[in-house]
């Protein structure tokens, strides 16, 4: 077999591909951008004509994805965790319709938010919406899941999850590959009583995937991906027979720490193997679960064993209640000892991301600073992108930022309760992500805000893909009502830094919704666009 | 047999060359890899390091646990401190010795310096200097790397040769002499 070295998402995108993919549907996020990029480039993915065009935000992606599932197609859906959170109306009514061609929905979890703004934990929606998750531990078993979780999809018709976290995405490892299936071929459903989700029908389809916990559990017991590992040695801590729950690349600490001494279950597909976990407990006086993200498999197991039987993990301080799993923290609840020789450098000092240099984000700060500290009560709305590093110094000129498109609708309400000046900051592709919807109820009020749509032409923080909105956003502005009169484009250039000062006061001074757009391309994006034409010329 | 490394250095040297090199190389000689890298925000100014733990036999952990690193091979002398937990007793830190300076509180130079120097085994050099005197003034993660094969043990030089032509074949012959070049410089001035 031909190995491969992959990412973890790339191992996800070939699995897909081979697993007979017909669409991947997805909007950029850091861990999880990689798949969708691989696929767009991949040769049998462009030969086969597999659909990788980027959505405009995680529930257009979600919707399109169930759509070819209808059509008798396997598709593919791909966020980072927050994007679950935008797509979770679709996702768990997906649960409810059910599907017809298999359909996965992949989250990247960010444990110890690298790039996020929470931890929350993935794991969670698939129980929310009672269907299967995949956990990989590793970058074969991500590779080898795609075609065991679209099988399954497929049988049970239901959608399931796939959960990784950021240390699996973005570690590479080689991968055995396997040949590709053949696409499946397109039979759209027929069965509209389950499609349409009336109380009538949505009551049916919601007794049959009750119906169906127990098929889910049967094939979590029977899972490969779910193994029960006698120990080496007697396994125990402290005198204590001690059993090991490990979860998808928890199991690769443990392992780590303490090779095959013990006895471990590892878990990589849910729901949780309720048998297995009972057998383990029998052999043991305590089980310790070892698992990235938030303690849900804790509790779960907790409630399953009852409240005498001792389960530790992250709830009991065992492991840390925050941030991702490392070798260290699971060798030292396994009482391995630290091999530590050295501490924390004295001469050492943080060294935060920046904006770069020359980055026309920094002129629009750079006239925005003016503003600030011209108007004591101003308040800068942020939103999520490159440009939310504005926070930081020199600029510190944000004063919140908290979710996709919450620049502009935090600006109204704060308008509303009287702020002045409310001014909204939020990038091209965020605004079209999220932010349109939010402009609408601001114009239909004339909410006294200024927004900037700071346009780069790009989906710059996650490497620079296509933003859904480029060379529209006048258009989409005016198309919500905008007052053309207040509606400015402006290149944002060092030079120019004082007549767009100047615009935003003159903005700022009516009494109504404003939108300025400082328009100028990624420097990133740009200076990849110069090479390419080099190489062609 | 087995090396686990930490590359690091300021987003936009080019730590994430020098891991595929090392890949490539690790690859053709049938060893096990798990290479762990930083993606996303961290690319701008930030600090950046990636993972490299390369074995005879399979590797669990995709990250490397404190006090296990072989090898610290940095393209910035502050940044090489910033693992300093991660290094093994008998580790070595192979580092550009030119601080990278663009945060306003970047410690004092000369104590800096002096705090590398105090570990048992270290490997200084000015890169960027080297790359330019050799016409190759992008090619400083190059020089690096070949700095620190010969510490590499589990790889050959001519191993990690034949991996830079191969990485850097897509880009003509020119690049792929260069920054042999800048490697070959790398490996003269380390212990050879």
């Amino acid at each position: 077999m031909e190995k491969k070295l992959l990412l973890g998402d790339e191992a996800i995108a070939l699995g897909a591909i081979h697993a007979g993919l017909s669409g991947v549907y997805a909007y950029p996020g850091t861990p999880s951008t990689e798949i969708t990029e691989f696929i767009q480039t991949n040769p049998l993915a462009q030969e086969r004509g597999i659909h990788s065009h980027w959505s405009t935000n995680e529930k257009t992606a979600m919707e399109a994805a169930l759509g070819m599932s209808y059509a008798g197609k396997r598709a593919l859906v791909c966020m980072k965790h927050v994007g679950m959170n935008v797509c979770a109306d679709a996702f768990i009514n997906s649960a409810i319709t059910g599907v017809n061609g298999g359909l996965i929905v992949l989250a990247a979890d960010d444990p110890s938010m690298h790039s996020s703004q929470n931890e929350q934990d993935s794991r969670f929606y698939g129980k929310f919406a009672m269907i299967p998750i995949f956990e990989p531990s590793n970058q074969q078993e991500a590779y080898d899941m795609m075609d065991k979780a679209f099988a399954l999809s497929e049988e049970l018709k239901e959608p399931v999850l796939m959960r990784i976290v950021t240390r699996l995405a973005h570690s590479r490892a080689a991968v055995e590959v396997k040949e590709p299936r053949q696409e499946n071929a397109f039979s759209p459903a027929t069965d509209n009583a389950h499609w349409v989700l009336l109380p009538g029908n949505a009551k049916r389809n919601y007794n049959d995937l009750i119906g169906k916990q127990q098929a889910m559990r049967e094939a979590s017991e029977a899972s490969v991906f779910n193994k029960a590992e006698t120990g080496s040695q007697e396994s125990s801590i402290d005198g204590k027979k001690l059993g090991i729950i490990a979860c998808g690349i928890g199991y690769n600490y443990v392992r780590e720490a303490i090779g095959d001494s013990m006895n471990v279950l590892k878990v990589s597909q849910y729901p949780l193997p309720a048998t297995a976990i009972k057998e383990l407990a029998d052999k043991s006086n305590e089980l310790l679960v070892v698992e990235d993200g938030q303690p849900v498999v804790e509790e779960d197991v907790k409630a399953l064993l009852g409240k005498d039987y001792t389960v530790k993990g992250r709830l009991t301080g065992n492991l840390p209640r925050t941030g991702e799993l490392t070798p260290d923290s699971v060798g030292a609840a396994l009482g391995k000892e630290s091999s530590a020789a050295y501490g924390t450098a004295k001469n050492l000092a943080g060294r935060p991301p920046q904006l770069c240099q020359g980055c026309g984000h920094r002129d629009v700060y750079g006239a925005l600073r003016e503003i600030i500290d011209e108007y004591p009560d101003a308040r800068v709305f942020g939103d999520i992108g490159c440009y939310t590093l504005g926070a930081l110094p020199p600029f510190k000129a944000l004063a919140s930022c908290v979710d996709m498109g919450a620049s502009i609708t935090m600006a109204k309400g704060a308008a509303d309760a009287g702020l002045r000046p409310a001014i909204a900051v939020i990038g091209d592709s965020t605004f079209t992500h999220s932010g349109m919807t939010g402009l609408l109820d601001a114009i239909n009020e004339n909410s006294s805000i200024t927004v900037i749509i700071s346009d780069n032409l790009t989906t710059g923080m996650t490497g620079g893909q296509d933003s859904a909105g480029t060379n529209k956003y006048e258009a989409i502005c005016l198309g919500l009502g905008m007052n053309p009169d207040h509606l400015h484009v402006v290149t944002p250039l060092p030079k120019n830094i004082p007549a767009i000062a100047q615009l935003i006061r003159d903005e700022i001074a009516y009494e109504g919704v404003s939108v300025i757009i400082p328009r100028r391309e990624c420097i990133q994006t740009a200076a990849r666009h110069a090479r390419e034409r080099k190489l062609k010329s | 047999m087995k090396k686990d490394i930490i590359l690091c250095g300021v987003g936009g040297q080019g730590i994430l060359s020098i891991a595929t090199v090392i890949g490539e190389a690790s690859t053709e000689a049938g060893l096990y890899l798990k290479q762990a890298e930083v993606h996303g925000m961290s690319q701008r100014g930030g600090d950046v390091q990636s993972n490299l733990r390369l074995s005879t036999d399979p590797i669990w952990s995709d990250l490397i646990p404190k006090g296990e690193a072989d090898l610290i091979i940095s393209m910035e002398p502050m940044e090489a401190l910033r693992y300093l937990p991660y290094l093994s007793k008998q580790g070595t830190i192979v580092t550009s010795s030119k601080p990278f300076v663009n945060i306003p509180n970047y410690p004092e130079e000369s104590e800096l310096m002096a705090e590398l120097d105090s570990m048992p085994s270290v490997v200084k050099l000015d890169i960027e200097s080297v790359a330019k005197d050799a016409g190759n003034a992008r090619g400083a993660n190059m020089v690096l790397l070949g700095m620190a094969a010969p510490y590499l043990e589990i790889l050959s030089v001519e191993q990690l040769r034949k991996a830079i032509s191969v990485i850097f074949a897509r880009k003509g012959e020119a690049v792929v002499e260069a920054n042999l070049k800048a490697f070959d410089c790398g490996v003269a001035a380390s212990k050879g």
